[in-house]
């Protein structure tokens, strides 16, 4: 097995770790937003670099062109980055209301206040 | 050389995510976001992608930090540091998920091959056939407008969706798609910006036009045109305050036109409904078939674009209204 | 418009809810919201009437042929799950007018039913495609809409439940597009027949192995299958009523409706090395899911979050019956998917109903309440004793192909944990009925719920009521959902084979 044909797969991986670990591990609910971005978009670069063929064009027909790169998961992830900002706006509205509600975003002290009461 | 630029860009990807993590702090926090959506735009132009690398760099480094900002502006830029927090538990699960996805790697084809079976199966027609059943040079607006339209009605869906829910969410008591009165408030005005900006906003709106019709042939179409055309429009909400571009653009008509851009794109599939051919076929629209294709994806990306352009001006009223509440 | 049928169960409300958001006015939205959803069950029955007699329809969206298209592909499982989530949106909209009314703001009224045709179509958009990229874009449609209605409830936890829900419910949707894009860099197809055939082929594959796993633990976490069902009780108690009878009865089914499909038509797991270990787990989780489930039930001071313990526990039973693996097994765990419904349907309508009058779900606020409202209390009843399994109602229907299911395959420890089970679903029903029945009334909150005797709105009593009596009718006449979800599940294993 050729390990630098995968090289390029691994570092993405951790990418999509290092967003993965924001979202598990931070407290504050705007930065585990940031972690749910980081970790989305790393995984649309797993589907774009897939897609990716070598010495290949981007896939707009041209005259003299015959490789290119693969156009699908292209399209795909069209439509899951707007999926991933949708998902980002509603959650950020609702971190704005728990701010107004609870006066607070870290998850530790609005647990507080919910045991509290 | 493709190579080296390759390793440089996801070094800096690495590095990036790397800070993101050791920083505290929101604001740094999505500064950091924002230079992560530009580099990973940057990297999908050299993997081909240039829609994608559009798109991304519209959202991940425009839409996404300015909704981000906004946030901040209202809940403080403070990061707490944990009294005491457990980091043993995500690290375990972050390193089982990593493990597996390593393992998924294994099989899978050689990165760049030309022989991968994604390529040799649906794709081909794609590249092969799109130019003469569809007529149009870009293959990921074919893809995205014709052959797989209904993933992208799905997209609209979900865009109006987000609209109604942070319309739903942020909702102040009593006053729904009401304008907001001219508090009287003078916001301190810089006149170099002010007179860049407004010069730039025709320029801004004019290139959303471009990239609307463009997108057949180069890479841009509805969506992107849509986050541009918004981005304008916020541009000048952020220079004369809410009240004036709400007076420019009421709540209320945006709202409707969020509406009537997924109507334009469901109802340009349900035509074909009443001719006895399936849902979305845009042959009825023509007799002639690839007339009828440009016909009917101009009509979808138009209705992707006013959709698009409305639920982000209709998101940001809502977070600017919350903001302005907050500021009283 | 018959070769339309397949497309019109998802169109219909994916039209409408741009249309409602035109409507500003809250009572023309509600009544244009009842056509809607009453037009697409309409259309569901409609279709599950055509699978039955004519088989699998397949459906080629925008004209293109499957794989280059996205295809709808509707069997007798497509057809049922579509016909009971339509029917539950028509039931909570019928009828729940009086209680979405009482706890929405009025400014919010007309786009909280906007949010629910949305989430309507992304549910039924999930359980009618025949592509496994598409299934993803309707889940996130009904995933957005949910998190917006769950948000709308009175408490301030109610946004943080969505939050909750918001962060897991994306990780499992983050994990799921990971495992689709595997098995795509694997086959080359998005089709799930397409992907069927490539599939077998590649049980070697290490990434078509990573592939399945990511995609089931990303349905997990939407399932809520234990310890994936975090969210799932803060979102059930703290939502609004309305919201919680219909996610109770529809969203979970959904996604073990997905489960299911991804193991069995796409992965064709019978024929998988995976099969064992699978089963192994998924009856483990099964069994622990009743148990903890159940026992976390027994002390919640609140009903509502009680019920919603118990959601957890039942799908805990569904999955059991997917872990048998066999035919039988995935009959019960099909049954049992239609009868939660009704039950569940039937015990947070009628709690709704309650929560109208005494403005909580609290049992302190529920004592003695059955002498108030006698006709709401006995379809809590019915309800509860469907839950446990009594004879003669929809519940023992499931349990008994579910004890089948298990005894078939000689697992007597199983069938003793699963009858154990109902057992403990007994003590928490009982303190229900102890409660309502038994308990002295103490102080209301509600100023103006008047003394004595006093039904809910006539719409929430008569849901109520019909969902009850549904719980009685299949309890007898079973054709309906054992036909199905035999013919269902024969399908989906003949459709495995070499």
């Amino acid at each position: 097995m050729d390990i630098a044909s995968y090289f390029n797969y691994w570092i993405v991986i951790v990418l999509m770790m290092l967003g993965f670990y924001i979202v598990i591990a931070r407290g504050n609910l705007v930065k585990k937003l940031i972690g749910l971005n980081i970790f989305q978009t790393s995984v649309f670069i797993l589907y774009i670099s897939a897609g990716k063929v070598s010495d290949g064009a981007a896939p707009i027909l041209t005259e003299g062109v015959s490789v290119y790169s693969n156009p699908l998961p292209h399209v795909l992830i069209l439509t899951a980055i707007v999926v991933g900002i949708a998902t980002t706006a509603v959650g950020l509205a609702l971190v704005a209301r728990i701010h107004e509600a609870y006066g607070t975003v870290e998850e530790s002290q609005i647990l507080e206040q919910d045991n509290a009461c | 050389m493709e190579l080296l630029v390759d390793i440089a860009l996801l070094s800096m990807l690495v590095a990036t995510a790397v800070s993101l993590i050791l920083v505290r702090g929101l604001v740094a926090s999505i500064m950091l976001t924002s230079i992560y959506g530009l580099l990973s735009a940057s990297f999908f132009v050299t993997m081909d992608a240039v829609d994608v690398a559009f798109t991304e760099a519209a959202v991940g480094a425009g839409v996404s930090p300015l909704l981000l900002l906004m946030t901040v502006a209202l809940v403080g830029r403070v990061e707490q540091q944990p009294r005491k927090r457990h980091i043993a538990f995500p690290l375990l699960l972050v390193t089982v998920t990593g493990v597996l996805l390593i393992v998924g790697t294994l099989d899978m084809p050689p990165f760049g091959s030309a022989d991968a079976p994604a390529l040799q199966h649906v794709a081909p027609r794609y590249l092969q056939q799109s130019g003469e059943e569809i007529g149009i040079p870009n293959v990921v607006t074919s893809v995205l407008a014709s052959y797989r339209a209904y993933d992208t009605l799905g997209e609209v869906l979900v865009i109006f969706t987000a609209g109604i829910a942070v319309i739903l969410v942020l909702m102040l008591p009593g006053r729904r798609g009401s304008v907001p009165d001219d508090a009287g408030r003078q916001r301190p005005r810089n006149v170099v910006v002010n007179v860049v900006s407004k010069i730039l906003i025709p320029f801004m709106l004019l290139f959303a036009l471009y990239v609307q019709f463009h997108g057949e042939y180069g890479p841009g179409g509805g969506f992107q045109a849509g986050v541009i055309f918004a981005s304008g429009i916020i541009l000048y909400g952020l220079l004369y305050g809410l009240p004036s571009v709400c007076r420019v653009i009421p709540p209320p008509v945006v709202e409707a036109l969020a509406a009537l851009g997924v109507l334009l794109y469901a109802l340009t599939g349900v035509l074909a409904l009443l001719d006895g051919r399936p849902f979305l076929d845009y042959s009825v629209l023509a007799t002639d078939p690839v007339t009828a294709q440009y016909l009917g994806i101009t009509a979808i990306e138009l209705g992707v674009g006013v959709t698009v352009a409305s639920v982000i001006i209709t998101i940001f009223y809502a977070f600017a209204a919350h903001l302005s509440e907050a500021q009283r | 418009m018959l070769s339309h049928l397949p497309i019109l169960p998802v169109l219909l409300p994916l039209l409408g809810a741009p249309i409602c958001a035109l409507l500003r006015k809250p009572v023309a939205a509600w009544l244009f919201a009842c056509t809607v959803a009453l037009l697409t069950f309409a259309a569901a029955i409609a279709l599950l009437a055509q699978t039955w007699q004519q088989g699998v329809l397949s459906y080629a969206l925008g004209g293109w042929a499957a794989p280059w298209g996205i295809e709808y592909r509707i069997d007798l499982l497509n057809g049922l799950v579509l016909t009971l989530v339509s029917g539950m949106a028509s039931a909570v909209l019928l009828g729940g007018r009086a209680s979405i009314w009482r706890e929405t703001p009025e400014e919010k009224r007309s786009l909280f039913l906007v949010a629910f045709l949305l989430c309507l179509a992304g549910l039924q958009g999930i359980a009618a495609t025949g592509d496994a990229f598409n299934l993803f874009v309707f889940l996130e449609i009904s995933s957005l809409s949910t998190y917006a209605l769950v948000a709308t409830g009175r408490d301030r936890r109610a946004l943080v439940a969505a939050y909750n829900y918001l962060i897991m419910g994306t990780i499992g949707a983050t994990f799921i597009l990971i495992g689709i894009g595997f098995i795509y860099m694997l086959t080359g197809t998005l089709n799930m027949m397409d992907l069927a055939q490539r599939l077998p082929a590649l049980t070697e594959s290490r990434t078509a192995f990573a592939g399945f796993v990511f995609i089931i633990v990303g349905v997990c976490l939407k399932l809520a299958l234990f310890p994936l069902h975090l969210w799932l009780p803060g979102a059930y108690t703290h939502a609004s009523s309305m919201v919680t009878v219909f996610l109770a009865a529809t969203a979970t089914k959904v996604a073990l409706y997905v489960l299911i499909r991804f193991s069995f038509s796409v992965f064709r797991l019978e024929f998988s090395t995976l099969a064992l270990p699978l089963e192994t787990v998924f009856l483990t989780l099964g069994i622990v899911a009743v148990f903890a489930g159940s026992l976390v039930a027994i002390y919640q001071p609140d009903l509502k979050r009680g019920l919603a313990y118990s959601s957890v526990a039942q799908i805990g039973y569904m999955v059991i019956g997917v872990g048998v693996g066999t035919v039988i097994g995935l009959q019960a765990a099909l049954v049992h998917l239609f009868n939660h419904a009704l039950m569940k349907g039937a015990l947070f309508m009628a709690l709704a109903a309650v929560v109208y009058r005494v403005g909580d779900g609290k049992f302190s606020s529920l004592r003695g309440i059955g002498r108030e409202m006698p006709l709401t209390c006995a379809c809590m009843l019915l309800g509860g004793l469907s839950l446990i399994g009594v004879p003669g109602t929809a519940g023992f229907i499931s349990k008994w192909y579910l004890v089948v299911a298990v005894a078939d395959r000689e697992q007597w420890v199983l069938v003793a944990l699963i009858l154990a089970g109902s057992l403990l679903t007994a003590v928490y029903i009982w303190r229900l009925v102890e409660t309502v029945y038994l308990g002295v009334p103490g102080p209301r909150q509600v100023p103006d719920s008047p003394a004595g005797r006093a039904e809910a709105p006539p719409g929430l009593l008569a849901v109520s009521v019909v969902l009850a009596l549904a719980n009685v009718y299949f309890g007898f006449d079973t054709r309906l959902p054992v036909e199905a979800a035999s013919g269902a599940a024969e399908s989906l294993f003949a459709a495995g084979q070499p």
